[in-house]
C-alpha cells in the first residue's frame, strides 16, 4: 500500500490508466496520480465521505425505488475539490458542438479530461451491461483522427470510442443529464496535508449514516427496505417481487461495484487511516466493516437467487439480514465515531 | 471477501472484461484483485436483460398485429420504458403513451419522429421499420 502524501513535489508524466472498482472515485484518483499526487480510489472515497445508504420509493428507476449504497454522482469530485482545495474545473454546455470543441482544446493541450456519460452509447460496453445510466465517470486522455483515447476506470485497459459514439453518450437527455459535463484539474494544485482531514472526514460520513433526519437514509434506510422487503407479496403477483429483490442488488451500482463493494472501498479506506493516523483500533473496525461487506454479498447471493427463482423466495430471510446489517452497520459506525 | 473467493472465470456477460474489487489478503491488508463477475451481479444483470427482452418480444408480436407501434418495440429493444423514452426525448408522459400505440405513432409528425429516434440512437427510417 502506497503512503499517500501531497506534499511531494509533483511530476508530469504520460497518463496512466488505473483500473478502479467505482467509476467516479477512480477518474478522480487518476487525474491526481496524473498531477502527481498519489491518493489512492479508496482514499478518495472516504475522504470525501462517500458512503451512503439511500432507498427512496418515489424516485422510480424502470419502475423501481430508487436505492443507492453511496452519495449521489458527482458529490466524490466535489468533495475532493474542497477537501484539497483542488482548481478542478467543471464546464457544461448547451450545444454538443460547443462540447465537443472544448474538450478537443484541452486533449490537445495535452490534459485528461473526466467526463460524464451515458454507459447505454458506449461501443465498448459489453452489450449486456448497457442500460440507461447518465452518470457514468470517464477520463478522455488524447484523440487520434475520429477516435477518442479513452481510459473507463472500470475496465482493466485503455480503449478507444469513436467521436460520434462518444457525442451521443454525453449528450443524452433525461434524468442525471451529463449535458456534455467536463471536469479537469485547471492550475496549479496546492500542498495539502491529508493527515489533518481524516478524522473530520470519517465523522462526517458516521454522521450521515447514523443521524440525519430522515428515515430513508443511512442505517434507518436499511431498516425501512427491510420492512418493504417483509410487505411484498408472496403468494400473487410474484413477478413483481422477483424483480423487486434482484432490483436490490442491481442497484448495489449499475456496473457492479455493489453494496458489498463499498463497504469494503471504505474499509480500504480505513486501513490508509490507520496507518496513517498511527491508530491500531480503525484497522480493527476495517476488519469489522469488510466482514460486514460479506455479509451484504450473503444477502446479495440469496436475493439474486430468489429472484432467478434458484432458491425458494423467503422474504423473512432477506428482512432478517437487512436488519441484522443495519444493527451491524450502525453499531460499527458508533465505534468508529469514538475511536477517533 | 479473500483473494480465493473472487471469481476467476469471466462471465460470458462481461465478454471477457474484468472488473477490480477489494480483497482482503493473508496479512488483513486490503488489495485490488480482478474479478470474472460475481454469481449474484451476474444474475441480477441477466434477469434485467431478459426483463427488457420478453417486453420487446411481446411488443413485436402485437405491433406485427398492428395492435402497437413500432416505437414501442424498438424502446424496449433498446432497454428504456415510458418514463425513461419521456424523459430522453423531453415530452410529456402522456404524449408518449400516445405516441406509443399504433395509432398515434401513425400521426408522428416528422419533427416529433426526429426527437423520438435520436433519444433511442436510431435514424428515422429503423425506427418506423420493425
Amino acid at each position: 500500500m502506497s503512503v499517500p502524501s501531497a506534499t511531494t513535489e509533483p511530476v508530469k508524466t504520460a497518463f496512466q490508466h488505473r483500473q478502479s472498482a467505482h467509476c467516479e472515485s477512480g477518474v478522480i484518483s487518476s487525474l491526481l496520480h496524473h498531477e502527481g499526487i498519489p491518493l489512492s480510489e479508496a482514499m478518495v472515497f472516504g475522504l470525501s465521505a462517500s458512503l451512503s445508504f439511500a432507498y427512496i420509493p418515489l424516485v422510480k428507476i424502470n419502475e423501481m425505488p430508487l436505492i443507492g449504497y453511496r452519495m449521489i454522482p458527482r458529490w466524490i469530485l466535489k468533495g475532493m475539490k474542497s477537501q484539497l482545495r483542488l482548481p478542478l474545473r467543471f464546464e457544461k454546455f448547451k450545444s454538443s458542438a460547443d462540447g465537443r470543441q472544448r474538450l478537443d482544446e484541452l486533449l490537445d493541450q495535452g490534459r485528461p479530461v473526466g467526463l460524464q456519460s451515458s454507459v447505454f452509447f458506449l461501443p465498448y460496453f459489453p452489450e449486456n451491461m448497457r442500460f440507461h445510466f447518465n452518470a457514468h465517470n470517464l477520463i478522455a486522455y488524447g484523440r487520434e483522427g475520429n477516435e477518442y483515447l479513452i481510459s473507463d476506470p472500470v475496465f482493466n485497459a485503455p480503449t478507444r470510442c469513436a467521436l460520434a459514439d462518444l457525442q451521443r453518450a454525453r449528450f443524452v437527455r433525461g434524468a442525471l443529464a451529463p449535458k456534455g459535463l467536463i471536469y479537469y484539474i485547471d492550475g496549479p494544485v496546492p500542498k495539502v496535508d491529508i493527515v489533518p482531514l481524516l478524522c473530520g472526514a470519517i465523522k462526517k460520513n458516521c454522521f450521515m449514516m447514523l443521524h440525519v433526519p430522515v428515515p430513508f437514509v443511512g442505517c434507518p434506510g436499511i431498516r425501512l427496505l427491510a420492512r418493504r422487503v417483509l410487505k411484498l407479496p408472496a403468494q400473487k403477483d410474484l413477478e413483481y417481487t422477483h424483480r423487486f429483490i434482484g432490483h436490490i442488488v442491481r442497484m448495489q451500482e449499475e456496473i457492479g461495484t455493489g453494496g458489498a463493494g463499498f463497504r469494503f472501498l471504505y474499509a480500504a479506506y480505513l486501513q490508509e487511516c490507520s496507518v496513517l493516523l498511527n491508530n491500531p483500533r480503525l484497522q480493527e473496525l476495517s476488519l469489522e466493516l469488510t466482514a460486514i461487506g460479506d455479509e451484504w454479498r450473503e444477502f446479495a447471493l440469496h436475493a439474486a437467487r430468489m429472484s432467478k427463482g434458484r432458491e425458494d423466495l423467503d422474504l423473512p430471510l432477506l428482512h432478517g439480514l437487512l436488519n441484522d446489517l443495519a444493527d451491524k452497520e450502525s453499531t460499527l459506525y458508533k465505534k468508529l465515531k469514538k475511536a477517533v | 471477501m479473500r483473494p480465493d473467493e473472487v471469481p476467476q472465470e469471466s462471465a460470458p456477460l462481461l465478454e471477457g472484461q474484468r472488473k477490480a474489487v477489494y480483497v482482503v489478503d493473508k496479512d488483513g491488508h486490503y488489495i485490488i484483485a480482478q474479478s470474472g463477475g460475481d454469481e449474484a451481479e451476474i444474475t441480477v444483470t441477466e434477469e434485467a436483460v431478459a426483463w427488457f427482452a420478453k417486453l420487446a418480444e411481446n411488443a413485436y408480436q402485437r405491433a406485427l398485429r398492428g395492435e402497437t407501434s413500432p416505437l414501442e418495440y424498438h424502446m424496449f429493444r433498446l432497454r428504456m420504458d415510458e418514463p425513461t423514452l419521456a424523459s430522453a426525448t423531453g415530452l410529456w408522459r402522456w404524449r408518449v403513451r400516445r405516441h406509443l400505440t399504433a395509432k398515434g405513432f401513425s400521426n408522428l409528425k416528422p419533427n416529433l419522429l426526429e426527437r423520438y429516434a435520436d433519444a433511442l440512437g436510431l435514424t428515422v427510417e429503423q425506427l418506423k421499420k420493425l
